[in-house]
């Protein structure tokens, strides 16, 4: 289970730019819940997935997984029990490095050690299997540079860099917003697998008010650095696409145009 | 030939160098000017060892003193936060006192009629001195060639080259991105500092300049050698820094006896090649631009 309790963090504190990002956030995330996560943009949403990954520390609050408390976690450190996705998909490879390199490092975080070799036989016959479980023919080309490769290709390498070791917990951050209709369908529906097959318990960003309802079990919403909705079970079934969109002006929310345009 | 095995001998020495920014430059994405002091910093090292009787100490001190001045650099650049070029020149600047500290505040210091790496090397290569010279400097080289091979396939050596090529990526992993570059700048500086250090014992000479445009040089090195074997892997980078020293130092030696322009023209050569090769790219895009627009223009569309 993961805990964020009373998460509060003012960047630029004391200049003209003070601006309070989270204000005193709770949260409580059970084993195997798929939350998905909205709010306005300037929210707090993406801030929050930092503070979960340790990019900074917080000013108040303690960031609990499971019994240990993790505030003060260095981000490296964090990373083996927590995965994470970014929207851009060229944030999640690395262009020079082949796809096995790729995996390889990936899969042999924390497993080996630093002058041990990642790439052997064995390692690369589970990259093909995997890979072949995509359907994008991306195990025959494991000895190509990832920089090849179009972008939905990279945000599924991605996927799979993040997932081949599970992780406790995974962050998607609007992980197929910058993908086209048809490449996002794709990851998607491999997250959706992934998450299903692994029990994972997983926090998803999403601008898309269609999958915020109809994707995992638990539908959360942000508004300035706080959550004002929190809806699962029941009460969720009965939520529309409208009822979300009227939250959001409830919360005196300017809508985002990249709203409007995926309703 | 004497022509020949001359630039040989000194383009493996430099050869070193090369790898040096090869990785500092190509790999980790960083222009090192920590370079040109760890350079004399080998070379000074070395040589004082030398003078005093001990020329293997000579080069393995050479080697560490490397790895520190890279250290340094790294340790300013990723937990003081200064940006990695001027970290590598306050490193640069501060060796130059040490530098001339370290050779007594003098300026040069000469090693003829001490024993150097080679005359010990010299008779098990049958006593031939030129031999000797080349064959040394092509082992150790051949040998750090396969030795960067294999750790840039070994998992450190993997967190390197993704720290290099894309550091959010590295940042959201669980590689600690202050080890990757620490380690790099070190293994860097540490080779250059070889090649400084091989240098001194080769001209039995140290001079407390001799680092100056060392990166340049470097730079020209991978650049000539990728010209002809390309950037494809990483053995082949490797590879071409060292064809790219012996190239480099081929071409000086035969300006230097054609007497086509003077040798002190090579360092501003130097600095041209590395310019136009860097800016390749952004003048074959104005190129291509120009060109489709002209073949555009050449078409009367009318809708």
């Amino acid at each position: 289970m993961l805990t964020l309790s009373n998460l509060t963090k003012t960047f630029s504190k004391g200049t003209a730019h003070s601006h309070k990002a989270l204000d005193g956030l709770n949260l409580k995330v059970n084993d195997g819940d798929f939350i998905t996560v909205v709010g306005s943009n300037g929210a707090g949403k993406s801030t929050m997935f930092n503070a979960i990954c340790g990019d900074f520390f917080l000013d108040r609050g303690h960031i609990k997984l499971g019994d240990k408390d993790i505030t003060y976690l260095p981000g490296h450190k964090r990373s083996r029990v927590i995965g994470r996705l970014f929207q851009d998909p060229l944030r999640g490879t690395a262009a020079n490095m082949t796809i096995e390199e790729n995996l390889a490092l990936a899969y042999t975080s924390g497993r080996i050690g630093p002058f041990h070799f990642p790439l052997n036989k064995k390692n690369r016959d589970l990259f093909r299997e995997r890979l072949s479980s995509f359907g994008m023919g991306l195990e025959d080309r494991m000895t190509v540079k990832v920089g090849t490769l179009s972008g939905g290709q990279r945000q599924a390498l991605a996927l799979l860099m993040t997932t081949i070791v599970v992780p406790d917990v995974l962050l998607l951050d609007e992980h197929t917003a910058a993908l086209d209709p048809v490449s996002a369908e794709t990851v998607m529906r491999l997250t959706n697998d992934i998450v299903r097959e692994n029990k994972l318990t997983t926090l998803m960003i999403t601008h898309n008010l269609e999958s915020a309802l109809h994707v995992g079990n638990r539908t959360i919403m942000m508004d300035s650095g706080k959550i004002i909705l929190d809806i699962a079970g029941k009460e969720r079934e009965g939520m529309t696409q409208e009822d979300i969109m009227q939250h959001y002006k409830n919360a005196n929310i300017m809508l985002a145009d990249r709203m409007l345009l995926t309703r | 030939m004497t022509l020949f095995i001359g630039s040989l001998q000194l383009g493996l020495i430099y050869g070193f160098l090369a790898i040096g920014i090869y990785i500092s430059f190509r790999i980790m994405n960083i222009p090192d000017l920590t370079a040109e002091g760890s350079f004399t910093f080998g070379l000074v090292i070395s040589a004082v060892a030398t003078e005093a009787g001990h020329p293997l100490l000579g080069i393995v001190f050479a080697i560490l003193a490397g790895l520190v001045a890279g250290w340094v650099t790294g340790a300013l650049n990723v937990y003081l936060r200064i940006p990695a070029i001027l970290a590598g020149i306050l490193t640069m600047s501060g060796l130059y006192s040490v530098n001339l500290l370290a050779m007594g505040s003098k300026a040069n210091l000469t090693l003829i009629g001490k024993e150097t790496i080679f005359q010990l090397a010299a008779p098990i290569f049958g006593g031939s001195m030129n031999t000797a010279k080349t064959l040394v400097n092509l082992i150790l080289v051949a040998a750090f060639i396969v030795l960067f091979y294999l750790f840039f396939k070994t998992r450190i050596g993997l967190s390197i080259r993704a720290t290099g090529d894309n550091e959010h990526m590295v940042r959201a992993s669980s590689i600690n991105i202050n080890t990757t570059k620490l380690l790099a700048l070190a293994i860097s500086n540490g080779v250059i500092a070889l090649s400084g250090g091989i240098l001194a014992q080769y001209q039995q000479f140290a001079d407390i300049s001799s680092g100056v445009g060392m990166l340049v040089v470097g730079l020209a090195s991978v650049i000539i050698g990728e010209a002809f074997l390309g950037q494809k892997s990483i053995l082949r980078g490797l590879f071409a820094a060292v064809l790219g020293s012996i190239i480099y130092r081929l071409l000086i030696a035969l300006a230097y006896q054609t007497n086509i322009f003077p040798t002190a023209a090579f360092r501003l050569l130097s600095a041209v090649i590395v310019t136009i090769a860097l800016a390749i790219p952004t003048i074959k895009q104005l190129y291509d631009m120009q060109r489709a627009k002209k073949e555009n223009q050449s078409h009367a569309d009318t809708f």
